[in-house]
């Protein structure tokens, strides 16, 4: 397939205009000189990937990256961020002196994942049914075939939640206890 | 003639540009009808007459009045403010709440799009409206609306989940996550679900007035402790956009309170076919009914406490809507 078939089908001009935002925004994240608008264009790149997840029929899965986190991380992102320090403008200590080797990771990371996609797939064309995955096969396949895991998943989970807690959770001296009482 | 219009609005974009167009056009007529409402009943709650000269009877026109006063006036930008972001903001408060409206169910196949996933999605895609919020707020550069906007999205976080826990007692009863499936459920059942799943209807309509930060919730935009929370440095236009928002967003509230609990286009007794036409009809008044309680709650309760607001949502709704799931489940698998 060439490059000018692969472009003639309407839902590739999508998949490139949302591929190009995810990339766009993606940069951004890392280059931006505040804080805040790397998190607005990391909201850019979540939002384009849920694109191309409904592009795929993945309805499902779209919706729970916008819930998740657009609705959830991103927005605490933000609140952690302005509760903390927020100055509007540009901070010129957010440039990082380091950047020869996360730029090696980055590299590293996508050499491994082309690889693994392009030796698992090569140049066969997967066609998509068109019609968005039913989430009730969502559903009785996560409960059915794959209920293990997807146990194992949540158990982790919440352990990792609790074990959260536990690390950021400071006892509170008896003199504090008492002035909290007191109030 | 008739063949020939329906074969037009068969068309994928045609019909794209109508549903568009539609949708620009009631965001606007909802967010004046409810906002008079609002006016008005405030007004009679108070003893006050309200609105009276524009328009000439019962001042109708002054929501009319208003809108054209609000896009005469400048767009002012603080001098301190991160502009892209203060501009962008209440677009993106005014789309989160927009695309609500896709997946309401006017009537028996009256919807813009029966999603597969109609509930989640709505419940996904007003969380935008939350980013909106907080870039409104940070992005002011002024210590109110930061406050305003950190408030908010404190309150957010905490309502999103027992507003999302408040569904799923209806999505297991319905079997479906489709807007137009759960009614058509309920018409199957013969009954509006609030009558079991009153404990979820309940707190449905607390986390909704939360999310829609109206009194008893309204700290982010408490006049008397921040101006007007995170729309304090707005004007215009821009203003107008937080203010549909804000009404749109009780409308579609209500009318998914009204779809997943109490049969939405459905009475109990009228035939199928009177649906057809009756249907928009029937729900705009279960939605009016709704939202008539929230303006009449706003007169009646006083303002939380920030902290009796979080320990309302993180030690009683919360609790109380997994109980709720767990007894729903259980009763589903053993009836």
């Amino acid at each position: 397939m060439t490059f000018a078939d692969w472009i003639s089908e309407p839902v590739n001009w999508f998949f490139l205009a949302f591929g190009l935002v995810v990339l766009f925004c993606g940069f951004r994240v890392v280059t931006a000189k505040n804080v805040v608008h790397a998190a607005l264009y990391l909201v850019g790149a979540l939002a384009g990937t849920a694109a191309l997840f409904l592009l795929l029929s993945a309805e499902f899965v779209a919706w729970v990256l916008v819930l998740v986190y657009i609705g959830a991380v991103i927005v605490l992102f933000l609140f952690g961020i302005m509760i903390t320090r927020a100055p509007t403008g540009l901070d010129e200590g957010l440039d990082s002196e380091q950047k020869a080797l996360p730029a090696l990771l980055s590299a590293a990371v996508f050499v491994m994942m082309a690889w693994a996609s392009i030796d698992a797939f090569g140049t066969e064309l997967i066609t998509s049914t068109g019609s968005p995955t039913a989430t009730e096969l969502l559903g009785q396949s996560l409960l059915g075939r794959f209920v293990i895991p997807f146990e194992i998943v949540g158990f982790i989970l919440l352990a990792a939640l609790v074990g959260g807690i536990t690390v950021a959770r400071r006892d509170l001296t008896p003199a504090e206890e008492e002035e909290r009482s007191a109030v | 003639m008739i063949e020939t219009l329906t074969s037009v609005f068969e068309n994928f974009w045609v019909s794209l540009a109508g549903k568009l167009l539609l949708v620009a056009l009631m965001v606007p007529l909802i967010g004046m009808v409810l906002g008079f409402a609002e006016m008005k009943l405030s007004a009679k709650m108070q003893a006050r007459v309200g609105p009276y000269f524009a328009g000439g009877r019962w001042g109708w026109a002054q929501l009319i009045a208003d809108g054209i006063k609000f896009f005469q006036k400048e767009d002012i930008i603080p001098e301190e403010a991160d502009a892209p972001v203060f501009k962008a903001a209440p677009i993106l408060v005014l789309v989160g709440t927009v695309a609500l409206f896709v997946v309401i169910p006017f009537g028996p196949g009256l919807i813009f799009n029966d999603l597969d996933v109609g509930i989640f999605y709505a419940l996904a895609i007003s969380s935008l409206s939350t980013v909106g919020v907080l870039m409104a707020g940070w992005s002011s550069a002024n210590k109110y609306s930061l406050i305003g906007g950190l408030r908010a999205a404190g309150q957010l976080i905490a309502y999103e989940l027992p507003l999302v826990l408040a569904v799923v007692g209806t999505v297991i009863m319905a079997g479906t996550m489709s807007m137009q499936g759960i009614v058509e459920a309920q018409i199957a059942a013969g009954y509006p679900y609030v009558i079991l799943q009153f404990v979820g209807f309940g707190i449905f309509m607390i986390a909704a007035l939360a999310e829609l930060t109206r009194i008893p919730f309204d700290m982010p935009i408490a006049e008397s402790e921040l101006v007007m929370g995170y729309v304090t440095e707005y004007s215009g236009f821009r203003f107008l956009f937080f203010f549909l928002a804000e009404f749109a967003n009780m409308f579609t509230m209500s009318a998914i309170a009204a779809t997943l609990f109490l049969g939405g286009y459905w009475l109990p007794g009228v035939p199928e076919d009177v649906l057809e036409f009756a249907g928009p009809f029937i729900l705009l008044g279960k939605v009016f009914l709704l939202a008539f309680a929230m303006i009449w709650f706003r007169w009646t309760f006083p303002r939380f406490r920030e902290d009796q607001l979080q320990s309302l949502a993180w030690k009683w709704l919360v609790p109380l809507a997994l109980v709720n799931i767990a007894v729903t489940a259980i009763l589903k698998v053993v009836l």
